[in-house]
C-alpha cells in the first residue's frame, strides 16, 4: 500500500492516511530512505485505547511529503529500524520512552527526557558508554556548564587529550511543552506564546512553525503583507544568531576582535527586531492570521538603512576574520562530519549544508512568504568548523538580500486576517527553516475539532548526534569550538 | 593588517556610556500603567486574555512576576492598560511586582528595590554570580550573556558571571525549575559559600511563566530558599537586569 503524498502545510483527513502493519512501515522506511527520502517525523499518539504511530518522510527534490500510520494496541515490541536507518535512532528512543513499546535491536536504548523502565535520568543509572584501557580517562561536564548557557551533560572518553567518544545526555530542560500545547488547546493566545518559548533563540521560527500549522487546520488565509513581514523577521533572526555564533566562535579561539565586533553587530540586528515589535527576539510579532506589528514606510526605510550599513560592516569583519591565520588554523579540518555521515544520521540546516547536504526547507518545501520567493540552497563541501562558520557568513548575506527584496516590494493590504476555527479529524505537517534548520510541527485534531496531538521536532533533535561524531579523534580542547559551530538547542530538544 | 585597523576604527567604542540613565526605544514593552477609568464594567475579558494569568480584576492589577509583556491585554483593554517603555522593573519584594490601578512608574520605583547596607558592604564593589538555567528557553540566558557583551559591559561595575559556584557570591536563576534540573540547582546553591544571594530572572523563574502548571516542573527550591532580587520580563532587557543589580547593591 502506498503512502499518502502531501505537501508542506497541506491538511489531510486522519482517516485518509494509509494504515500499515508496523513491520511494513519499518521496511518501507528503510527502502525509501535508501532511495533518498529523509525521515522527518516518527511518533506515536494515544487515541481510543490504541497507539497510532505516524511516520513522515520527505522527498526534498520533488517537494513532497509522505505519511503513513500504523495502529498498535497490545504489542510489546517491534523491530528497530535504527541499524538500517541511523536517522531513526532518537525517534525510536523517544517513542519507547513515551509508550513503553520496545524497538527490538535498537543499539542504544536509553532515556531522553523522562526515564525508561529500569533506567531513570540519574547519573548512576544512566549507564554511560565507558572505554577501558591503560591511561584511558573520562571527563564529565554538566549539567551546569561554565558559561551562561542551558544545561546538558557531556561525557568524554579520552586517551590523553584525544577524544574517542562523546556521549551527550540531555533532558534537563524537559518542561512538558507538548503536553502543555494539548492541555491548553482551546487558548490560542497562550499557544502562540508557548510556541515562542519552545526555544527562546528561535522565537520566529518556532512560533511560525506552530502558527502556520494551526492556520492550515483552521483554513486561515494569511495576507501577503503579513507573510512578507514574517519572512523579514525570520531572516533577521537568522542573521542575528549567525552573527552571535561568529562572535562566540571568535571567543572560543581567543580572537577577541571578532568576539567584540560580531557581538556588537548582532546587537544592531536584534535592536532592529525590537524596533519592529518591541522585543529583541521578536516576541509578540507572530499572531494567528498574520502579524501584530506593521512595518510602516518610515520603519521600512530605517530597517533598509540598517541592513545596508550592516552589510558593509559584516563584509569587513568577515574578511578580516576569515583571512586570519590564527583563526583558520583552529577552524580548518577540525570536527569534520562527512557528507555520507550527515545524510545517514539525518542532519539538517546550515550544519548539514556545511557538510555538502543540500537541504533547506525554504527551497525544498516552501512555506509562508517563500512560496513566492525562490531561495538558492548554499552548500560547502568541507564539513569542518570552518565550513560551519563560513556558511553562516554567506547565509547572512543571502538573508540580507531576502529582507531587502521583501521590504522594497512590500505588498499593500492587511497584516492580519480574522481567525477561523479548527476543522475536526485532520492532520497537518508544518516544516520551517529556522536558523538551525528544519523545524517540524505535526498537529492532529480530534472529532470535536480540538487539538489532540502536537509533535514538535527542533533541528537540534537531528543534529546533536553529529556533534558527538564531530569531536571523535579531536583534542578535547577543540570541543567548545565544535559545540559552538553547531550551536544546538537544549530546550528545543528537551521540550 | 590594514583591514584589521580599519575594522577596529569602524567598530569604535560600542559601550553604552551611562547604563543608569539611558532609555529604551519607544517600542519596548516595560512598566504597565493602569487607568481604570478608561474601561468601565467587567474586567473579565482582559483577565481571561492573559496567557499567564498575570491579571486580576477588581481592582485591575498586573503581576509583573507572571507577566510576559506580550501586550495582549493592552490591545483588549480600551486604553485601561498601557505598557510604557520604562524598563527598570526589578524589585526586591515579590509582592511589590503587583502593579495596581493608578500606580505611576515613579511611585513604583520609590519602593521597588531595597538596598540593604550589608549587601552594599559585602558585594558593592565586586559581585560574582553563578547562572543556573533550570528549564529556561535560552531567552533569559541570552540576555544575561548580553549583559557582559561590549554594549552593556556589566564587568565595568565588578559584576561578572563565573564558572564555579565556589567562586560565586550568589545564584542567578532562570527557567521554571524542571524536575530534571531541581537536584543540580540545589547542588549549585549549596556549593556557594555564605553569605550568598539569589536573583530570579524572568517570568519562568519568578512564577513558572508559560510553563506554570506543568507536571514536569518542581518549584520546591523556591519554598526553601529566599529570593533577594526579582527581575521580571520575558526575557528582561539587559538594562533591566543591570540596573536592578546595581540598585540592589546600592550603587545606582
Amino acid at each position: 500500500m502506498s503512502w499518502l503524498e502531501i505537501r508542506n502545510l497541506q491538511t489531510v483527513a486522519v482517516g485518509e492516511i494509509p494504515v500499515l502493519p508496523i513491520e511494513e512501515i519499518r521496511q518501507q522506511i528503510i527502502d525509501r530512505i535508501a532511495k533518498g527520502n529523509r525521515l522527518v517525523q516518527f511518533f506515536g499518539d494515544r487515541h481510543a485505547g490504541n497507539i497510532p504511530v505516524y511516520a513522515v518522510l520527505a522527498d526534498d527534490e520533488s517537494s513532497r511529503l509522505y505519511v503513513a500510520s500504523s495502529v498498535l494496541k497490545d504489542e510489546k515490541s517491534f523491530t528497530s529500524m535504527t541499524p538500517e536507518v541511523p536517522a531513526a535512532h532518537l525517534f525510536e528512543r523517544e517513542f519507547y520512552e513515551e509508550f513503553g513499546i520496545e524497538p527490538v535491536g535498537h543499539p542504544w536504548l536509553k532515556p531522553l527526557r523522562k526515564g525508561i523502565p529500569g533506567i531513570d535520568l540519574s547519573e548512576n543509572q544512566y549507564g554511560f558508554f565507558s572505554m577501558k584501557g591503560e591511561e584511558v580517562h573520562e571527563v564529565g561536564i554538566g549539567p551546569i556548564h561554565a558559561g551562561v548557557i542551558e544545561p546538558g551533560h557531556f561525557r568524554f572518553s579520552c586517551h590523553g587529550e584525544k577524544v574517542y567518544q562523546l556521549e551527550i545526555k540531555l533532558g534537563f530542560q524537559h518542561r512538558g511543552v507538548e503536553e502543555l500545547f494539548v492541555r491548553n488547546g482551546s487558548r490560542p493566545i497562550y499557544l502562540e506564546k508557548l510556541a515562542e518559548s519552545v526555544a527562546g533563540d528561535t522565537v520566529i521560527g518556532h512560533a511560525g512553525g506552530f502558527i502556520r500549522a494551526y492556520e492550515a487546520l483552521a483554513g486561515i488565509v494569511v495576507p501577503r503583507r503579513a507573510k512578507m513581514i514574517r519572512t523579514v523577521a525570520l531572516e533577521l533572526e537568522r542573521i542575528a544568531v549567525h552573527l552571535g555564533d561568529l562572535s562566540a566562535l571568535s571567543g572560543d579561539v581567543a580572537y577577541l576582535t571578532g568576539n567584540s565586533v560580531f557581538g556588537a553587530l548582532r546587537t544592531k540586528v536584534i535592536n532592529t527586531t525590537m524596533a519592529i515589535c518591541g522585543n529583541r527576539f521578536g516576541r509578540g510579532l507572530m499572531k494567528l492570521g498574520g502579524v501584530d506589528f506593521d512595518i510602516t514606510a518610515g520603519l521600512r526605510d530605517r530597517v533598509l538603512n540598517t541592513i545596508d550599513k550592516l552589510e558593509a560592516e559584516v563584509a569587513l569583519a568577515s574578511e578580516v576574520f576569515f583571512s586570519s591565520a590564527s583563526v583558520l588554523e583552529r577552524f580548518e579540518t577540525t570536527g569534520v562530519v562527512s557528507k555520507e555521515t550527515a545524510s545517514a544520521i539525518g542532519m539538517v540546516g546550515p550544519a548539514a549544508r556545511a557538510s555538502g547536504v543540500p537541504v533547506d526547507v525554504r527551497s525544498d518545501h516552501p512555506f509562508g512568504g517563500f512560496e513566492f520567493l525562490p531561495v538558492h540552497k548554499l552548500t560547502l563541501p568541507g564539513g569542518d568548523v570552518f565550513s560551519r562558520a563560513y556558511i553562516r557568513f554567506i547565509e547572512i548575506q543571502q538573508s540580507m538580500k531576502i529582507i531587502r527584496e521583501q521590504l522594497v516590494g512590500l505588498a499593500d493590504g492587511q497584516i492580519i486576517q480574522t481567525t477561523g476555527s479548527l476543522r475536526p479529524g485532520r492532520l497537518v505537517i508544518s516544516l520551517t527553516e529556522g536558523w538551525r534548520g528544519e523545524i517540524a510541527y505535526v498537529l492532529i485534531t480530534d472529532s470535536e475539532a480540538k487539538i489532540r496531538k502536537v509533535k514538535i521536532k527542533d533541528p537540534s533533535f537531528n543534529n546533536w548526534f553529529a556533534l558527538s561524531l564531530a569531536v571523535r579523534g579531536e583534542g578535547i580542547s577543540d570541543f567548545p569550538l565544535c559545540n559552538k559551530s553547531f550551536d544546538l538547542s537544549y530546550s528545543g530538544f528537551d521540550l | 593588517m590594514l583591514d584589521l585597523f580599519r575594522l577596529r576604527k569602524h567598530h569604535g567604542n560600542q559601550a553604552i556610556p551611562d547604563v543608569v540613565n539611558s532609555q529604551l526605544m519607544e517600542s519596548h514593552r516595560g512598566f504597565p500603567v493602569i487607568d481604570e477609568s478608561k474601561h468601565p464594567g467587567s474586567w473579565q475579558s482582559v483577565v481571561d486574555i492573559c496567557p499567564t494569568g498575570a491579571i486580576t480584576g477588581e481592582p485591575l492589577s498586573i503581576d509583573l512576576g507572571k507577566c510576559i509583556f506580550c501586550g495582549e491585554c493592552e490591545k483588549s483593554s480600551a486604553g485601561a492598560i498601557k505598557f510604557t517603555s520604562s524598563h527598570k522593573t526589578g524589585t526586591s519584594d515579590r509582592e511589590r511586582l503587583i502593579v495596581g490601578p493608578g500606580e505611576s512608574y515613579d511611585t513604583f520605583r520609590e519602593s521597588a528595590i531595597e538596598s540593604r547596607r550589608e549587601i552594599h558592604k559585602l558585594f558593592g564593589r565586586s559581585l560574582k554570580l553563578r547562572q543556573v538555567s533550570a528549564g529556561g528557553c535560552n531567552g533569559c540566558e541570552m540576555e544575561l550573556s548580553a549583559c557582559s557583551n561590549v554594549n552593556f559591559d556589566m564587568g565595568r561595575f565588578g559584576i561578572d558571571f563565573v564558572a564555579s559556584p565556589r567562586h560565586a557570591d550568589g545564584i542567578v536563576l532562570t527557567g521554571p525549575i524542571t524536575n530534571n534540573m531541581a537536584p543540580a540547582l540545589m547542588d549549585a546553591y549549596r556549593s556557594i559559600g555564605e553569605p550568598k544571594i539569589v536573583i530570579a530572572v524572568g517570568a519562568c523563574a519568578i512564577s513558572g511563566g508559560v510553563f506554570s502548571g506543568s507536571d514536569r516542573v518542581n518549584r520546591n527550591f523556591l519554598e526553601e530558599i529566599k529570593v533577594d532580587l526579582y527581575i521580571p520580563g520575558c526575557p528582561p532587557h539587559p538594562l533591566t537586569i543591570i540596573n536592578a543589580i546595581l540598585e540592589f547593591l546600592g550603587r545606582a
